[in-house]
């Protein structure tokens, strides 16, 4: 039973199909979705850097021009020529403000882009997590999603950084190129050798870091798993004192993660290294070369000076072309990570038939369920529950009972057989139709973080009567003075702060308020105080239009159902009225076990 | 369900539903990036080590790589020889040393690296390690005001932070300051009063610097709330996920997480914002630099006594200055970033404990645990009094039931028992001892706490019991659930104790899951065993076959067990009547019963309605 999902596996499959495709090609197909999804600010962005480049060059014009229109005139004549002076500080800072803005904007709408494409990649992820089935999520580590929603996104976008200012930069590069062929072709030959000499080392580079930063990602995502956990079950670590066994599962990962991105370290450190000496090498080969060309009368010794500056001007170039290189391995695993979830089609919602606005019948035709066929947790399940019925469900711990109700809800399909609600089959009931006419409490009250008034109220759209009326219904009204701010007191994540039996109490007003015309209870009274379930369960049945499937334990809800389905180890054992149902030796013993106990 | 000491009132203040470890006031200056950083280097040890080693090291790299460029400018702009020629072998030694410098800065660069990949990941995995810790160390009172998602937040995403500045943002800090102060040096060996003008074209950078970057700070304080609050809201709605489903709440939640997310991107766009202006400045003052050099060195090129080669060297060298300039605007905004993650694990390592640990602490003795509590009292921070001066005597070996309506504080007293908080006022003993100077290790052997909660690892059932047993063996934990009289339950399970249960155990019903815990406890061997309705979702038959054989094992323990059955109460030899918080009545139930008080009442209600 509970299979655990496949995960591991199916992303390893898809990685080995992906590194067929060079890195560049994977690096390339991330930067393009994200270009396509945000192209404005991208664009702009790209501006930016052809402007920033243009002032760049623009610069190093400026500067030659200042030693030879004012610095070498002024000690050669002796005087300072004012408005030379003048004109040049205009220049200068005209120039300056203009790459200034250019780098600005590059750098602000770069950073926008990616900060949209973060937004884009959050939100699909949130379509995947509501849109998922239940069982998907009962599989899936929340950890390890709660890791793609910040540093997997976050990853994948670190591409556009370095994005814009490479494409901005990149028409200067060629005209660069142009330039130095136009000057000298060897010196040209050896200036340009560092461009491939890059793309080597990046090859290198990435086939070498591919592996460790996948593995970075998945460790980051492992760590995040783990915490969420053990943060989750803290009570249980607290009260079995496992703190530091805990601590060292966690080290361990962390551990791991630590060595991995080391290892990513080394590899990088290796590889700055060479993009930032590539250039300066290349530098020193053009002097060693050109000063061989103006010894053999090639070159004057102003077309070399002309190809230092060229080449000044293409090394910020080959630096970020080397960053945009370096940053492809984590970004491109960073989004393989997340295609697990990305890649998934989220189930639309189901449309179709509504269902009538009155109490609805429920029939089960061979129902069965299971998550391995050879121990089915339903089999073969047939009952009919009519139109306002109260009808409880009994069996021993682990019957089926709560399988079946989750069932009842549409939470997950049947394996075999078929449920009708209101007379249509559950799978061609329209899904908001569904949700809004039947309501399932949980034996465990999941409560957001938010209000007395939010929690009840899910939707924001009661009216304040009918706040006030479940209020009464589920006996909120008794300790709702108590709390500081009323309806409007916070509760803490997941309700933390109010006892077992009134957060169960806040989970039945919950779906009381929606008028449900099948009220679907799974034990959800279990922790409110006997007296008290017993008025809360008396006003259902005056309160409400309601059919009324409650899964029980206690006798005395039992005796209030009209009828009663018993299961035993996933199958009907016998059906009818309680006292009818007491013949059953079965039966009897396990519903009146503390009568019997204590006569 | 989540257990914590819970009462009818016992509510937070909204003001504290937020982060233990956002405390400070996010519209009050958060704690300057200094300060930050002297508290993290302190905490830190590893940082420390061998630092003067690194940054002699990038020291070195800055050196090597200011010469460079000036060896290349030597190399093709030197004095044409007399006869116009150009000196070819001169040229080419020059750029043969510039090479063998480039070799050697860039090994340095290498090696410099690798040191501070090495110590700064050790310290972002030691933060990680300790926070983690910390936050089990965390009283449950704690844990109910603090999201799961900011929790987890700061020990991922806060310091990733971290670490991605550790990639770049160190390495710029050991290398950038040495290569400016380099520059600024040959300017003053050039010519000392224009590095002088120079100094002051650059100083204003310093305070605006500090100003913006005071901005920033609180700009990526912002975004990191943001970050946590947008996890918080992630998290909530994947543990929710059932109830989002079964209310079809979807909208409703993806409404709640997207503004989640559009706050957190607002809060980067402003944080961005700074930035540029870090920006902007570095260059603009650059340009001002080469103005004033160009000014002052033509103007008072007399005085100054400067040639003409002299003054293009140094402006040759101011614009050396731009990229390091630069660079260090780049690398404050990335400090910003990774202060704030950095403030944030500090202090939640420096949030203060509820439960302290005893530092030697006293062992607990063998066998069944006698129970003293001496005025005890407990109340909430915000001031709700939960339990009222409790007094009781209780002799080993005895079995206690409390009862009491909901709200009574009957299951704050089950949980001091087992510390997992403390009295705010009285005393506990435990076999004679004050449970605060007991060691832990000692308590979580003889003490042992069913809590209603039945959360699950997702994991096998057989791993999740062996948590609570580590030495267990397979058939000690079959024997275990044989004794609980639970084969029959095993037997349906398709692969028996080797089922995994999902996350938090979903798969398996609430009342299954408390079965699971029951194994546990019957595997260990504690001389208080307490048991806070460990069996409410468990059905009658099973419930009652549980209540015999817990007693079987309760046999020369003291059983302490918060009731949800009248079958309980009676079968136990004392009970503990709570009411509003005050310990109202105790005794035994006959006689109980008998007195016609707040338990008679209970029992009244009880029988009237279901046992």
């Amino acid at each position: 039973m509970r299979p655990t999902f496949c995960h591991a596996v199916l992303v390893t499959v898809d990685l080995s199909e992906r590194s067929d495709a060079s890195m560049l090609r994977r690096g390339y197909r991330v930067a393009a979705e994200m270009v396509r999804a945000h192209p404005g600010p991208f664009s702009v962005s790209v501006v930016g850097a052809a402007v920033f480049a243009g002032g760049s060059v623009l610069s190093t014009v400026v500067l030659g021009r200042l030693v030879d229109d004012v610095v070498l005139p002024t000690f050669e004549t002796d005087q300072v020529d004012s408005t030379t002076l003048v004109w040049a500080a205009v220049a200068v800072m005209g120039v300056t403000i203009g790459r200034s803005l250019g780098v600005v904007t590059r750098r602000y709408f770069a950073g926008m882009t990616s900060e949209r494409n973060q937004m884009t990649y959050r939100q699909r992820l949130v379509d995947r997590y509501l849109g998922m089935p239940l069982s998907w999520h009962r599989q899936t580590s929340a950890g390890r999603l709660l890791a793609h929603a910040e540093s997997d996104t976050e990853v994948t976008t670190t591409l556009l950084h370095p994005l814009p200012f490479s494409l901005g930069v990149g028409f200067l590069a060629i005209f660069s190129a142009i330039a130095l062929f136009a000057v000298d072709w060897i010196i040209a030959v050896v200036a340009l050798t560092v461009f491939p000499a890059m793309i080597v080392t990046s090859r290198i580079y990435s086939r070498h870091v591919e592996g460790p930063a996948m593995e970075v990602q998945a460790g980051v995502g492992r760590i995040s798993s783990i915490a969420h956990e053990s943060f989750d079950g803290a009570l249980i670590v607290k009260t079995l004192g496992r703190s530091s066994e805990e601590s060292e599962r966690f080290d361990q990962a962390v551990a791991t993660l630590r060595s991995r991105r080391v290892d990513v370290g080394y590899i990088r450190a290796i590889f700055q290294a060479f993009t930032e000496g590539l250039p300066a090498i290349g530098m020193v080969a053009v002097v060693i070369v050109g000063a061989r060309r103006i010894g053999s009368g090639d070159m004057t010794q102003g077309d070399l000076v002309q190809v230092i500056s060229l080449f000044n001007v293409l090394i910020p170039p080959i630096r970020v072309f080397g960053f945009l290189l370096e940053s492809l391995p984590p970004s491109v695993a960073a989004r393989d990570r997340m295609e697990f979830v990305l890649g998934e089609d989220v189930p639309s919602p189901q449309t179709g038939a509504l269902l009538p606005n009155n109490a609805l019948g429920v029939e089960l035709d061979s129902v069965s369920f299971s998550y391995e066929p050879t121990s089915p947790i339903l089999d073969d399940v047939s009952a009919s529950v009519a139109p306002g019925e109260v009808v409880a469900i009994v069996g021993s711990t682990g019957a089926g009972k709560s399988t079946l109700a989750t069932l009842l809800a549409g939470l997950m399909p049947t394996t075999n057989g078929g449920i009708t609600i209101g007379g249509f089959a559950l799978d061609e009931i329209d899904e908001t139709s569904l949700v809004d006419n039947v309501s399932l409490v949980f034996q465990e009250s999941f409560l957001f973080a938010d209000t007395l008034r939010a929690n009840i109220d899910l939707d924001e759209s009661a009216a304040p009567d009918d706040i006030e009326s479940v209020l009464e219904t589920a006996l909120i009204n008794r300790f709702i003075d108590d709390l500081p701010h009323g309806l409007d007191t916070i509760l803490g994540e997941r309700g933390v702060t109010l006892s077992g039996g009134q957060r169960q109490r806040v989970a039945l007003a919950r779906a009381l308020i929606r008028k449900p015309r099948l009220l679907l209870l799974d034990d959800a009274t279990s922790a409110v105080d006997a007296v008290v379930e017993q008025e809360i369960l008396a006003r259902l049945r005056t309160d409400l239009n309601t059919t009324t499937i409650i899964v029980a334990q206690r006798l005395s809800t039992i005796e209030l159902a009209d009828r009663v389905l018993y299961l035993s180890d996933g199958r009907i054992a016998g059906q009818g009225s309680h006292s009818d149902l007491m013949e059953n030796d079965d039966y009897r013993s396990l519903v009146s076990a503390y009568e019997e106990a204590s006569r | 369900m989540t257990a914590t000491p819970t009462t009818q009132t016992s509510e937070t203040s909204p003001a504290k539903t937020s982060e233990i470890v956002d405390q400070q006031n996010v519209e009050a200056e958060p704690e300057g990036a200094i300060s930050v950083l002297r508290r993290g280097l302190g905490h830190s040890e590893v940082l420390r080590r061998g630092l003067g080693v690194t940054v002699g090291m990038g020291l070195a790299t800055a050196v090597a790589r200011l010469t460079v460029p000036v060896l290349i400018q030597r190399a093709i702009d030197r004095d044409p020889l007399p006869d116009g020629g150009f000196d070819v072998n001169y040229a080419t030694w020059m750029a043969v040393a510039a090479a063998g410098l480039i070799i050697f800065a860039n090994t340095m660069l290498w090696a410099t690296q690798r040191r501070l990949v090495v110590r700064s990941e050790q310290a972002i995995a030691d933060l990680r390690s300790e926070a983690f810790a910390k936050v089990h160390q965390m009283s449950v009172a704690d844990h109910n005001e603090t999201r799961r998602g900011a929790l987890v937040a700061r020990v991922t995403a806060d310091a990733d932070t971290l670490a991605r500045f550790a990639q770049w943002g160190l390495f710029i800090w050991t290398m950038n300051p040495p290569i400016m102060l380099g520059t600024l040096l040959i300017i003053t060996w050039y010519s000392w009063p224009l590095a002088l003008v120079l100094v002051a074209v650059y100083a204003p950078i310093i305070p605006w610097f500090r100003w913006l970057q005071r901005r920033q700070l609180v700009a990526y304080d912002r975004h990191r709330t943001a970050v946590s609050d947008m996890l918080g809201q992630f998290s909530e709605s994947l543990m929710g996920a059932a109830v989002v489903r079964a209310y079809g709440l979807q909208q409703h939640s993806r409404r709640k997480i997207t503004h989640t997310i559009t706050s957190r991107y607002r809060a980067q766009l402003v944080a961005n914002k700074y930035m540029s202006g870090v920006f902007i400045s570095g260059d603009i003052l650059g340009a001002v630099a080469t103005l004033a050099a160009l000014g002052v060195g033509t103007i008072f090129r007399a005085e100054l006594g400067l040639n003409a080669g002299e003054l293009v060297a140094i402006l040759f060298l101011i614009s050396l200055l731009n990229n390091p300039v630069g660079q260090l605007g780049e690398v404050l905004d990335r400090t910003q970033t990774a202060v704030s993650g950095w403030r944030k694990i500090l202090s939640l390592l420096d949030h203060p404990l509820d439960v302290i640990e005893p530092v030697e602490g006293v062992p607990l003795p063998d066998g069944a645990l006698s129970i003293e509590a001496r005025n005890v009292c407990f109340a909430y921070r915000d001031g709700d009094q939960v339990l009222n001066d409790v007094s009781i005597t209780i002799p080993a070996g005895t079995n206690v039931a409390i009862v009491g309506e909901t709200g009574s504080g009957k299951t704050t007293f089950a949980k001091l028992l087992a510390r997992l908080a403390d009295p705010t006022a009285g005393q506990i003993l435990i076999g004679d001892r004050s449970l605060e100077s007991v060691s832990p290790q000692s308590r979580f052997t003889s003490i042992r706490m069913v809590p209603q909660d039945g959360f699950l690892f997702n994991t096998s059932i057989r791993e999740n019991v062996r948590f609570g047993a580590p030495n267990a063996t397979d058939t000690e934990i079959d024997d275990a659930f044989s004794q609980l009289g639970l084969d029959w339950w095993v037997k349906q399970l398709p692969h028996g104790l080797d089922d995994v249960v999902g996350e938090r155990g979903e798969s398996l019903s609430v009342g299954e899951r408390q079965l699971v815990a029951l194994a546990r406890a019957a595997l260990a061997d504690p001389g208080l065993l307490i048991l806070d309705e460990a069996t409410s979702s468990v059905d009658p038959e099973t419930d009652q076959a549980l209540t015999a054989a817990l007693r079987l094992l309760a046999e020369g323990r003291t059983m302490v067990s918060v009731a949800h059955r009248l079958a309980t109460a009676e079968a136990a030899e004392l009970v503990l009547v709570f009411d509003r918080g005050r310990l109202v009545e105790h005794g035994h139930h006959r006689d109980l019963v008998n007195a016609g008080g707040r338990y008679s009442d209970l029992h009244q209600a009880w029988l009237g309605n279901t046992r």
